[in-house]
């Protein structure tokens, strides 16, 4: 799993415990074990392995978690800052494919 | 026909295609095609309905993408099974890119299920998604609009069978995410592909300035030290988009661009006792610029395909790396120009 750290200290993930219902959704969707459940509520305990995916957030009912996610692609950023956009991987609608 | 369904069940007022659950050749060659890069944007499944097995009413519903490599992975680990697949639009996309993006979504789950009458098709109100599909859709809207539970599955197909025999749960091994020797490795044809046309032209201005000497311009120069130089170029590039990827875990930096720079410059090292870099300092320290440039550039761009990497953090990483990049190959141009003429 250690091979599995990017760099540290820069993830935008925060949860609000006050709020959570301790539901254990977002353990379930996390990929790289960011979260664990315990005293009936969710807790961060590898903020370094979080990616900013945004599945804990998107399937948080009461809203406890926020990241500002994204595709953490060189090449999407760099699209992103040439068409003055998100960061984008290069695949429009119409329907390429990538990543 | 497509060369995947082997029939027609007739199920709740519906005829709904059945799908083998063995690959065939076609199969592995057309995956062969798109790891290489080839049509892949039209490697794709009809949306819609589909039945592995001889599924009834209380048969599981999986739920995936319909980029075909997707499809086959999902139907290839279904054997055995009687039930049912809801291939979603996701524009010929993979299921976690596709979460990412907005297509294998909340809105297009809710307006598939409806549109297949799938509260008609089965009789309970459980579907399953693969885990990595939950950056797109949220479970609880899907409920709140169509009644159904969705119940994220393990991130592997090759676990959905675990899943369902150990009670529709995902153990912590079957929730993690990794990236091993092989996911790289497949990852790596594609990455080779879709930067030839930067190759193609790194090659073209290398083989122009190659041409040069303080006698002007000529052919002769042209194939004599072209040859080389060419050489150089193209092993920079497979240090980033081969050697960096397959050496990820073992190079110690995290940033991307720093291990790319490593192997940019072991190869140049390489290169250098081999008597490829020229003969005058100044070409030397040119190819010492460019070759680290270019692997260091093409290995940043390799946090796209890997599955660890944040948004925050590859733009820290490029904050730093993208200046320092241009700067490299800049000056390694600029050196490589100035050796043709002292």
């Amino acid at each position: 799993m250690k091979d599995l750290v990017y760099l540290t200290d820069v993830v935008t993930l925060s949860l609000c415990e006050d709020t959570c219902n301790g539901c254990g959704m977002c353990i379930k969707v996390c990929p790289h074990e960011v979260f664990e459940l315990s005293g009936k509520k969710a807790h961060i305990i590898n903020r370094d392995f979080c990616m900013e995916c945004g599945a804990c957030a998107m399937n948080c009912q009461v809203h406890a978690i926020t990241v500002k996610s994204g595709v953490g692609c060189a090449a999407g950023i760099i699209n992103g800052i040439l068409k003055n956009t998100e960061p984008t991987c290069g695949c429009s609608d119409s329907g390429s494919a990538c990543c | 026909m497509s060369t995947f369904t082997t029939g027609i069940i007739q199920h709740a007022d519906a005829s709904i295609p059945m799908v083998s659950t063995k690959l065939k050749t076609t199969d592995f060659l057309g995956s062969v095609m798109v790891r290489w890069g080839f049509r892949r944007d039209h490697y794709r499944v009809t949306p819609g309905l589909y039945a592995v097995g001889q599924p009834d009413a209380t048969s599981d519903v999986f739920v995936t993408a319909n980029y075909k490599l997707t499809f086959d992975n999902v139907r290839k680990n279904l054997s055995g099974i009687n039930g049912w697949i809801l291939v979603l639009d996701t524009k010929g996309v993979n299921v976690w890119c596709a979460a990412g993006k907005g297509t294998f979504a909340t809105k297009e789950l809710v307006n598939r299920i409806r549109q297949v009458s799938l509260d008609k098709v089965v009789n309970h109100r459980r579907i399953i998604l693969p885990q990595l599909g939950a950056t797109g859709v949220a479970a609880y809207k899907v409920k709140e609009e169509t009644g159904f539970n969705v119940h994220y599955g393990p991130v592997r197909a090759a676990d959905i069978q675990k899943f369902i025999s150990d009670g529709y749960r995902a153990d912590k091994k079957m929730r993690r995410v990794t990236f091993s020797l092989m996911d790289r490795i497949k990852l790596v044809p594609n990455d080779f592909m879709s930067g030839k046309l930067y190759l193609l032209g790194a090659v073209v201005l290398i083989l122009l300035i190659s041409g040069f000497s303080s006698n002007g311009f000529s052919f002769s120069n042209l194939i004599t030290k072209g040859g080389s130089a060419v050489l150089n170029i193209f092993l920079a590039y497979a240090s980033g988009v081969v050697l960096t990827p397959i050496l990820l875990p073992y190079l110690p930096p995290r940033q991307f661009s720093v291990k790319g720079f490593y192997t940019g410059f072991l190869v140049f090292i390489v290169m250098l006792l081999l008597g490829f870099t020229g003969a005058s300092v100044v070409e030397i320290l040119s190819w010492f610029f460019i070759m680290t440039a270019i692997s260091s550039f093409l290995a940043m761009n390799f946090t796209g395909s890997s599955t660890y990497t944040s948004l925050s953090g590859v733009k820290k990483e490029m904050k730093f790396s993208l200046p320092v990049q241009i700067g490299f190959a800049a000056t390694g141009i600029i050196l490589q120009v100035l050796g043709k003429f002292i």
